[in-house]
C-alpha cells in the first residue's frame, strides 16, 4: 500500500520537472534570433506576408497568452512542421524514433554486460591486473569522443577488415524492411520469422551499439566497481562468510543485490550521456533515428523540428528517470516495508 | 602574534607542499598529467608560431597525402597541413572550454553561495531551475541552446557553460550551506564582518578546493563537448582548423582508406581530455585522498 503511494508521489514530483521542461523549450523556441516570423516566412516573404505568419504563429500576442498557446498545441501533439522534410514534427518523430530506441537499449545491454561483471571482477580482485585493466577502461572511456570511436571502428572492421557492412543506416539495400510492428528492426523481423533480414539488422547494429557502448561502459564499471567494494566490507557479509556460506552465494546473493541498487541510479545519469552521444553516433553512421534528423534540421536551421527533438528527449528523459526510480523501489524492499 | 604566525606560515606552506610532492611521488600518472598540459598550453600559447604549415594555406597537387617526413600527419582534400591545423586547433578548442567552465565557475559559484547562505525561497527556486536543466540530456540542450541563440563560437561557449552551471553551483551550495553556522562563520560575523563579507572570504574559499577538481574534469567534459558541437557542424565554420571539425571532415574520407585526417585530431582530441580527466583525478588525490575510487 505505501509503495502505491511512494511510487504515485515519485510520479507527483516528477510534474514539475516536465512544467519546467516545457518552459525551458519555449523559451528556447522565441529566443530565436531576430524575428521568428521573418525566418518562419521563408527568404521569399515581403512584409505582408510576414505580418500573416506572425499573426498565424500567434507572435503579435503578449508572451504569457503564446505560452498558453504552446502549452495547448503540445497536449494536442502539435510541435509544429518541419520545413525541411514537409511533414508535423510529431509525425517525423515518432517515425524515427524507434530507430535511436533500438540502437540505445542495445548498447545500454550490451554495456552492462560487459562492465557489471567488469567491475566486480575488479572489486573481488582489487590491485590485480583486471583492477588495473578496469581502471585504464574507465578513465579512457570517458576520454573518448563517441564520433571518434565510431569512426576508428568503422575504419578497423569496415574498411581493413571487411567485417562490418558499409556504416550507411539501419539496412543495407539488398534487404527489405520488415513489416512495420513496433518499429524495432530487431523484433519486427523476428516477429516475422524473417531471419535472413534480422541478422542484416543486427550487422548494421553492431558497430553503432558498440561505439555507444564502449562510451557508457565507463561509469558503470567504475560505480559497479565503487558500490561491490562497499557492499563487500559491509558486516551482513563477514557474517555471512563467517556462517560458512559459499563464495558465490556471499558475492552474487548479498553482495551484489545489495551493489545494484547505487548502479540502477546511475543508470539513469548514463541514459542522459546516451541520449546526447546517440546524436553524434547517428551522424557518424547515417542512423535514421531522431538524433541525425536534428542535426539534418540544423544544418538547414529547422528550429521547429530542433526545438522539438530537445523537448522530446528531455521528456523521455524524464519518464526514463521516472521508469528508473519506479524500478528502484520495487528491487529495495526496504522501500515500503516500514 | 606577529612572531608565531611568521613562524607557522612557511611551516604550514612546507606541509602542502611536502604533501603535494609525497602524492605525485606515489602517483607518476599526474605527474605525467601535469606534463602533459603543459605541452598543450605551450602549443596553444606558440602553437601557430611553431608550425612549419599555414594551417589555412591549400596546396592541390599534395592533397590526400599520407604521413611523411614533410607532412607528419599527412596532408587533407586541400592539401593542408594536418599537423599544423592540429596544433593551431589546440588554442581555440581550449579556449573555447577555458571560457565555458570559467563562466560556469563563475555563475555557479554566485548562484551556490546565495542559496547555501541564505537559504529560503532562493535555495527553492535554484534547486527547481537546476533540477530542470538536469533533466535535459546535456548535450542535447546545448544543441537547442545553439540553435535558438545562432550559430557562432559565443554561442558555443554559453551552452556549454549552462549545461555545466549546475554541478558547480550544486557543490558550492553544499559545501557553503554546511558552513553557515560554522564556529568561525559565526565569530567572523561577531566580530562585525557583514554577511556578503562573511560569505566570500570567510566561507565560500572553502568550497574551493573540491571545485578545482571539478574544474579539472569538466575541462575535459567541455572540450569533448565543443568538439561535438562543431562536430555535427555548430559553432565553428569551416577552413577554422578546430579538432571536431577536422574529425567530421576526415569522416568523409575514412570509408576510402584516408585514415590520417580523422585519427590524428581525434587522438589530440581524446589526448586532450584524457590530460584533464587524470589531472581531475590527481587533484582529488591531493585535495581529499578519501575519495580515492
Amino acid at each position: 500500500m505505501s509503495r502505491t503511494r511512494m511510487i504515485l508521489g515519485r510520479v507527483a514530483q516528477a510534474l514539475p520537472v516536465v512544467a519546467g521542461v516545457v518552459v525551458i523549450s519555449f523559451l528556447l523556441t522565441r529566443a530565436l534570433p531576430g524575428d521568428p516570423a521573418a525566418y518562419f516566412a521563408g527568404p521569399a516573404a515581403n512584409e505582408a506576408s510576414i505580418a500573416q505568419v506572425r499573426e498565424a504563429l500567434g507572435l503579435d500576442k503578449p508572451l504569457i497568452q503564446q505560452f498558453f498557446i504552446y502549452v495547448g498545441d503540445l497536449i494536442t501533439g502539435n510541435l509544429g512542421q518541419a520545413i525541411s522534410t514537409g511533414q508535423p514534427v510529431a509525425a517525423d518523430l515518432a517515425a524515427r524514433l524507434p530507430a535511436s530506441l533500438e540502437l540505445t537499449l542495445v548498447a545500454l545491454v550490451l554495456s552492462c554486460a560487459i562492465a557489471i561483471p567488469l567491475g566486480i571482477l575488479a572489486a573481488t580482485r582489487p590491485g590485480t591486473w583486471v583492477d588495473h585493466l578496469c581502471r585504464v577502461i574507465v578513465t579512457a572511456g570517458v576520454s573518448m569522443p563517441t564520433f571518434f570511436t565510431g569512426i576508428v571502428l568503422i575504419y578497423v572492421f569496415y574498411y581493413l577488415a571487411g567485417w562490418a557492412p558499409s556504416p550507411l543506416g539501419r539496412l543495407d539495400f539488398i534487404y527489405l524492411a520488415p513489416p512495420h510492428v513496433s518499429g524495432f528492426y530487431l523484433i519486427d523481423a523476428a516477429l516475422a520469422g524473417d531471419w535472413f533480414t534480422w541478422i542484416g539488422a543486427l550487422k548494421q547494429l553492431i558497430l553503432p551499439a558498440t561505439t555507444l557502448a564502449l562510451f557508457t561502459l565507463a561509469p558503470i564499471a567504475r560505480m559497479t566497481r565503487a558500490a561491490m567494494l562497499t557492499a563487500l566490507s559491509s558486516d551482513f557479509i563477514r557474517t555471512a562468510r563467517a556462517a560458512g556460506l559459499g563464495r558465490g552465494k556471499v558475492l552474487y546473493a548479498y553482495a551484489f543485490r545489495n551493489a545494484l541498487l547505487p548502479v540502477v541510479t546511475t543508470l539513469g545519469m548514463v541514459f542522459s550521456f546516451t541520449l546526447g552521444a546517440n546524436v553524434l553516433v547517428e551522424k557518424v553512421f547515417a542512423w535514421p533515428g531522431i538524433g541525425s534528423y536534428a542535426v539534418e534540421a540544423l544544418v538547414v536551421s529547422d528550429y521547429a523540428a530542433v526545438q522539438g527533438f530537445v523537448l522530446a528527449m528531455a521528456l523521455l528523459f524524464v519518464l526514463l528517470n521516472l521508469v528508473i526510480d519506479i524500478a528502484y523501489a520495487l528491487i529495495d524492499p526496504r522501500i515500503g516495508v516500514a | 602574534m606577529s612572531d608565531t604566525s611568521l613562524a607557522a606560515t612557511p611551516r604550514k606552506g612546507d606541509k602542502t607542499l611536502g604533501h603535494i610532492a609525497y602524492v605525485l611521488k606515489g602517483n607518476p600518472v599526474t605527474l605525467l598529467a601535469f606534463g602533459m598540459l603543459a605541452v598543450f598550453l605551450g602549443c596553444a600559447l606558440f602553437g601557430p608560431s611553431l608550425v612549419p604549415y599555414d594551417p589555412l594555406a591549400t596546396n592541390a597537387p599534395r592533397a590526400l597525402e599520407p604521413p611523411s617526413w614533410a607532412h607528419w600527419f599527412g596532408t587533407d582534400q586541400l592539401g593542408r597541413d594536418v599537423f599544423s591545423r592540429v596544433i593551431v586547433a589546440t588554442r581555440l578548442d581550449l579556449t573555447i572550454s577555458v571560457a565555458a567552465v570559467a563562466i560556469s565557475f563563475a555563475f555557479g559559484s554566485v548562484l551556490g553561495s546565495v542559496a547555501g547562505y541564505w537559504g529560503g525561497w532562493i535555495d527553492a527556486v535554484l534547486n527547481r531551475l537546476l533540477d530542470t536543466i538536469m533533466a535535459f540530456p546535456l548535450f542535447v540542450l546545448a544543441m537547442g541552446v545553439v540553435a535558438a541563440l545562432g550559430n557562432t563560437v559565443e554561442n558555443i561557449i554559453i551552452a556549454t557553460a549552462i549545461i555545466n552551471i549546475p554541478f558547480y553551483a550544486r557543490l558550492v551550495r553544499a559545501e557553503v550551506n554546511i558552513r553557515r553556522y560554522a564556529g568561525f562563520a559565526q565569530a567572523a560575523k561577531l566580530a562585525g564582518n557583514g554577511d556578503l563579507r562573511v560569505l566570500a572570504v570567510h566561507i565560500f574559499p572553502n568550497a574551493l578546493p573540491p571545485m578545482m577538481v571539478q574544474v579539472s574534469l569538466n575541462l575535459g567534459w567541455a572540450i569533448l563537448n565543443a568538439a561535438g558541437l562543431s562536430f555535427i557542424g555548430l559553432g565553428v565554420r569551416p577552413p577554422t582548423p578546430e579538432w571536431g571539425i577536422m574529425v567530421a571532415e576526415g569522416a568523409n574520407y575514412i570509408v576510402s582508406g584516408e585514415w590520417w585526417m580523422a585519427l590524428f585530431p581525434g587522438l589530440w582530441l581524446m589526448l586532450a581530455v584524457f590530460t584533464f580527466n587524470l589531472l581531475g583525478d590527481g587533484l582529488r588525490d591531493i585535495v581529499d585522498p578519501r575519495k580515492r575510487t
